[in-house]
């Protein structure tokens, strides 16, 4: 059972000190994520979405517990292991796209490609079926400012997908889209968990997005809840 | 890590291709230093075109002689006599007219700067045409030279550019004498062209000198024979008289005008602070205008080593370009102008600031520093941009 675990939370804690205050988001937070699942993440603002979805990409560490990726332990490597395992493991797809505003379609998604050894022509290659995946292949030479939002989310998603991480991290990634873009791109999104096996945490307060994906988990307050605790 | 290179290179050309976004700030920063840097130059510039006009002047196979003790030939002596014994020390060539020696006078006169109409004062310079030939890379630029025994004297070419009324065929009042111009001479730019000449008897005559010199000069056979001739000064119990190569007294004046440089260092060093406290702020500034961008880049799983040569790499190219625009701004304003200041004798030097290839590497230096020092604390701050910014609401 456990080798189909893509990711494992034991006893998990995380506090925040603020000053002289101390905030506690967890305490003893046990879950699993399987390969191949597509994870929706619900709960109220400040419940601790982003929190954990960021203990998950190794963009922050826990202050107890074990977190463990694929049977390994991340939860106790340095700032530049985790960097590396984020480069080789994850792809993130952020509420605001987060693309470089300088660059052009095709170098936002080559950029995850510059820190592997692959020859500047094989990036090309891999860009162009990134951007093919996502639909955007006419758009490979516009800048970010000149295209839509759901445009750059998919941009965003080439960028996240381009150096084939087994996972992928998005937080309320049609947050800040109209609902026919946002059900493109979860369509999208679901393309990928079911056709090409990547495993998906997606964080959102939509519950028509969580239907897109394979179930759905609640947060509140830091503890994971059944829905109707939530509607109370 | 074979990648640090490529994400390095990637974020160096994202750092710079977001530059106007800061377009005003940067530009601050470019201007400051370009100001720093000009300023350094244009004191250097002044100290070394001062240094080269007096260095250029001094021939090392000439001896030139003044009385022990005396700075200057303007308060040297050398009597009739003193000069015949001079004339008969070993080590100094000699010719079909006998030894190559020439006793001159230095006297000085009014003259009114162009610049500031203010009067300031020139030497006039007693010697033959045997001194004439004794002075490297001499040439008449206009008229002829001055005949012996007449009140005709010849002018450098600084002298003309520098000070009123020595033009060609002027007629000059010095005291109650008075003098026709009738020729303009060239040394290449050295401090001769500060000077004007007139036949030396005529000199001791006007301002009664008797027979009396003031300084000597003398081909040498070689610079050798330096120390053969200073032998022969001390055994002659009549000569109270020094003898070093030209080009020595020349260098050592040329000095006179190195704390020029040492101003120049030390004024741009204290506008290099304010420099650089503008500069830090525009770094500052960057790094939290891109501290978004600087997050994402870290989650996708670039180094913080690459956000750090980012910031260092803008901070030093702003500033080197300051520098560039700097170095433009003092070579047109500065190289090659004239101008003429106190020299070693009492006597104005008209001399150009000059702009040589090694000055330029000073002022860029400079601007490395304020680069450097602006890049690094704020580069320091990008390093440490926590990843979690990336997933904050919020542009
Ligand atoms: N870096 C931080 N420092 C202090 N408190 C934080 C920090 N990040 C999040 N928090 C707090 O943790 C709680 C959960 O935040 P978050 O995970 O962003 O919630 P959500 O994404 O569900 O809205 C909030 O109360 C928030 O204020
Ligand atoms: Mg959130």
């Amino acid at each position: 059972m456990t080798t189909e675990n893509l990711f494992e939370l034991k006893n998990v804690a995380k506090l925040f000190t603020k000053g002289k205050e101390t905030i506690s988001i967890f305490e003893g937070l046990n879950m699993h994520i399987k390969k191949g699942d597509f994870m929706a993440i619900m709960g109220p603002s400040g419940s601790g979405k982003t929190t954990l979805l960021n203990l998950l990409g190794g963009v922050d560490q826990p202050s107890s517990g074990e977190i463990s990726f694929d049977g390994q332990r991340i939860d106790n490597l340095s700032e530049s292991q985790l960097a590396k395992w984020r480069a080789n493991n994850i792809g993130f797809i952020f509420q605001f796209y987060n693309l470089m505003p300088m660059l052009n379609a095709a170098k936002n998604v080559e950029l995850p490609l510059l820190l592997t050894n692959l020859s500047s022509s094989e990036r090309k290659k891999q860009v162009a079926t990134a951007l093919e995946l996502v639909g955007l292949s006419d758009r490979a030479k516009h800048m970010p400012s000149e295209m839509s939002g759901g445009q750059q989310q998919r941009v965003a998603i080439a960028r996240a997908v381009v150096s084939d991480p087994t996972f992928l991290l998005c937080d309320e990634p049609t947050g800040d889209l109209d609902r026919q873009t946002a059900d493109e791109i979860l369509e999208m999104l679901q393309l990928l968990n079911s056709k090409f096996g990547k495993t998906i945490v997606m964080v959102t307060h939509d519950p028509s997005a969580a239907k897109y994906a394979t179930h759905t988990v609640h947060l509140n307050k830091g503890k994971f809840v059944k829905a109707e605790e939530l509607l109370v | 890590m074979s990648t640090l290179l490529s994400q390095s290179a990637a974020v160096i050309k994202m750092n710079i291709q977001s530059l106007p976004r800061r377009l005003w700030m940067s530009l601050a920063m470019v201007f400051a230093s370009a100001v720093v840097v000009a300023i350094l130059l244009a004191f250097l510039a002044m100290s070394k075109g001062f240094e080269a006009t007096m260095e250029s002047a001094g021939s090392d196979n000439v001896a030139f002689f003044i009385r022990t003790g005396s700075a200057a030939e303007l308060n040297s002596s050398a009597g009739r006599d003193q000069v015949n014994l001079i004339e008969n020390s070993p080590g100094i060539k000699r010719d079909e007219q006998g030894p190559m020696v020439s006793p001159e006078l230095y006297v000085i006169v009014d003259g009114i700067k162009k610049s500031t109409q203010q009067e300031a004062n020139l030497p006039l310079r007693g010697l033959d045409q045997r001194g004439v030939n004794m002075r490297k890379g001499f040439t008449l630029v206009a008229g002829r030279m001055f005949n012996p025994g007449t009140d005709e004297l010849i002018v450098g070419a600084g002298v003309v550019s520098q000070f009123d009324g020595f033009e060609l065929g002027q007629e000059i009042r010095f005291g109650k004498n008075t003098w026709k111009v009738v020729g303009v001479f060239s040394t290449g730019g050295n401090v001769f062209e500060s000077e004007l000449w007139a036949d030396a008897k005529v000199i001791q005559n006007l301002y009664n000198r008797g027979s009396s010199y003031q300084s000597v000069r003398a081909v040498m056979e070689s610079p050798d024979s330096l120390g053969a001739i200073n032998e022969y000064l001390k055994s002659e119990p009549r000569l109270t008289h020094e003898a070093q190569a030209e080009s020595s007294y020349f260098a050592e004046q040329g000095k006179s005008l190195s704390y020029m440089a040492i101003f120049g260092w030390v004024i741009s060093s204290i506008m290099a602070l304010g420099a650089l406290a503008g500069a830090l702020n525009t770094m500052y500034t960057s790094v939290s205008d891109r501290a978004m961008e600087i997050a994402t880049l870290r989650a996708i799983g670039f180094s913080s080593f690459s956000a750090f040569i980012g910031t260092m790499a803008e901070a030093m190219t702003l500033a080197v370009v300051g520098s560039l625009v700097g170095s433009l701004a003092a070579f047109i304003f500065f190289d090659g102008l004239s101008t003429s200041t106190l020299g070693g004798s009492f006597t104005q030097v008209v001399f150009s600031f000059s702009l040589t290839p090694e000055l330029f590497t000073k002022g860029i230096s400079m601007a490395l520093v304020i680069g450097f020092i602006s890049g690094f604390f704020p580069a320091w701050r990008a390093a440490r941009v926590p990843v979690i910014v990336a997933f904050q609401s919020g542009r």
